[in-house]
């Protein structure tokens, strides 16, 4: 069985690679996390400002491969503006497509979870190795929601 | 300037004269025939596991279906061949290695065991607080962290022999490293992530100019050249079966007799002792103290296969093949503009570690997979070697025996596909 690359790596995921938004470290922001994936040394660290329960600004730094990179990128736009409990289940949502869990994409559906322009990584569940890629930033992302301190890794 | 055509007509019309014939040869792998994403299977990932000849899967199949029992111990027909077998097995490895006895040959798990076994009795037992260990910035993690955990239980101190630029051992250095608290040198033969081959002749002679033991990972060497264990005059020589064409799960600890019966067991249990009493145990001979319970009895056989198969091939043949395969790949990957080499001196086994300007080692080879050619795409588990270059990853082609031009040219046109998809 064949498939397509660009069901993959699709225009907006090459773009967010090339160029990544809302990349670097923003003074004012209040929470952070590292993740790390051993398996292939990508390292990337998420800054959130999280103001009165909402995430106000998203930020991250790092290095990695396009899957990763660009699933940070297109993180840092969604979350923005969302409540902590908004953008957590965006995470579950996020997580249960790239990982083609059919119970927990049923219970997100209840849940309504609106992935918008994250539905561009529904490729990535056909390529199993990367699927620790696309969610790196949002392990990252859900540490810092916790204000957990300590780094979080792909193989937890 | 030699061009990537030009080489392809000078192998080709080298290849007429020697007896290797790379057609033939792949004819005995049968998992070279499949298909991959609707490609023909280029397989490129060797340095992390080889494929298998038809011989080594018949050996363990045979094992299996007409020579199984537990060795060492039935007075029974099975037991007894069985035992035969894998006897013999250690002997076609002593002479694989040019070991003075077969009491010499360790079966392991792998060279990780191996290494671990030798830190965890040997160093246990020899070496102390403030001595020094020395390996090199080349080393794959399973030469570095059993150092590290015998440094940290017992207060020891690593040191570091580096390189330069090109992947190669600063001997001047290492040298330098070599003092009144060294007590062991542990070093690879061949680089698994840029597949220099180190001079480990010479690294042996400076040690034990000053009664300095040495262990060398031979883990990259022994499916690419002859080994003679003897001649290098080394303490310790460790190797997976798995990298030499034959099963995973069984390994190979050279250690020279005096080495081995001056050291503690390994782990306790059966087969490694002589008595038994609730009081005391007496050990058993070497080798057989270092292998506590039932080993991988049809590993055993099979790596005695391999050996026979790889043997039979001759190591003149597969480094012929493997060099002229190394130089055309070389070649033809440097017409990349964006492509950088890592590892580039001139003696090394047939591995081609490299970066493609913007575009992530793990992206580089998932694009190659949909290709249907399989290569490595990480840290090689060499980490602080891809600090000492400044990167996190690399992609690695790594040839074996059974690679051909195609191959190559295969992953050229893969990585200008990636050039494109990614520029």
């Amino acid at each position: 069985m064949t498939f397509d690359l660009r069901e993959l790596y699709q225009e907006v995921i090459l773009d967010h690679a090339k160029q990544p938004r809302n990349f670097g470290h923003p003074p004012g922001c209040n929470r952070q996390a590292k993740g790390h994936n051993p398996l292939c040394g990508d390292r990337l660290t998420v800054y959130l400002t999280i103001d009165d329960g909402v995430v106000t600004d998203a930020a991250f730094d790092g290095a990695g491969c396009a899957i990763s990179m660009a699933s940070a990128s297109l993180m840092t736009e969604m979350v923005k503006n969302k409540t902590e409990a908004e953008a957590h289940s965006l995470f579950k949502g996020f997580h249960a497509m790239v990982v083609g869990d059919q119970a927990e994409n049923a219970e997100n559906a209840g849940d309504g979870v609106d992935l918008g322009k994250l539905a561009v990584f529904s490729g990535v569940r056909e390529y199993p190795v990367r699927v620790k890629c696309a969610t790196l930033p949002w392990h990252a992302f859900a540490a810092a929601l916790k204000g957990k301190q300590e780094d979080v890794t792909t193989e937890e | 300037m030699t061009t990537a055509a030009g080489i392809r007509r000078q192998v080709q019309r080298d290849s007429d004269h020697l007896a290797f014939d790379v057609r033939r040869v792949r004819e005995d792998f049968p998992i070279l025939k499949q298909r991959v994403n609707g490609r023909p299977l280029v397989f490129l990932d060797s340095a992390a596991s080889a494929q298998k000849p038809r011989a080594v899967i018949r050996a363990v199949q045979r094992c299996y279906e007409r020579e199984y029992a537990n060795i060492h111990r039935g007075v029974y027909f099975l037991s007894e061949r069985a035992t035969e077998l894998f006897e013999g097995a250690r002997a076609k490895v002593q002479r694989f290695l040019g070991a003075r006895e077969a009491r010499e040959i360790v079966f392991v798990r792998g060279a990780t065991e191996a290494i671990n076994l030798v830190a965890q009795t040997y160093g246990r037992k020899f070496l102390n607080r403030a001595d020094e260990v020395v390996i090199s910035t080349l080393e794959h993690h399973s030469n570095i962290v059993p150092w590290q955990m015998l440094r940290d239980e017992k207060g020891l101190t690593l040191r570091i022999i580096p390189i330069d630029d090109s992947g190669a051992l600063l001997m001047e250095e290492y040298e330098k490293l070599l003092g009144t608290r060294t007590k062991l040198v542990a070093v690879t033969h061949c680089s698994n992530a840029l597949g220099t081959i180190t001079p480990v002749k010479e690294i042996i002679r400076l040690a034990h100019e000053k009664g300095i033991p040495v262990l060398v990972d031979g883990c990259q060497a022994v499916p690419h050249m002859p080994v003679d264990v003897r001649d290098l005059d080394c303490d310790f020589y460790v190797f997976s079966g798995h990298k030499l064409y034959g099963p995973s799960g069984i390994g190979v600890l050279y250690g020279k007799a005096a080495l081995l019966e001056a050291m503690p067991p390994y782990q306790g249990g059966g087969d490694m002792i002589s008595t038994v009493t609730f009081e005391k145990t007496e050990y058993n001979v070497i080798p057989h103290k270092f292998e506590a319970g039932t080993p991988n009895i049809a590993g055993a056989i099979g790596l005695g296969a391999a050996i026979d198969y790889v043997s039979g091939l001759g190591f003149d043949e597969i480094a012929d093949h493997e060099q002229e395969l190394l130089e055309y790949a070389t070649e033809a990957l440097s017409e990349t503009n964006s492509l950088r080499l890592f590892g580039t001196v001139k003696d090394k086994a047939c591995i081609l570690s490299f970066i493609i300007e913007g575009v992530h080692p793990h992206d580089v080879g998932t694009i190659l997979d949909h290709e249907g050619i399989a290569i490595r795409a990480g840290h090689h588990c060499a980490q602080p070697l891809m600090d000492r270059f400044g990167v996190t990853a690399t992609a690695r082609a790594s040839f074996g025996l059974y690679n051909t031009r195609e191959d190559v040219d295969a992953l050229v046109a893969g990585v200008r596909k990636a050039v494109e998809f990614f520029g």
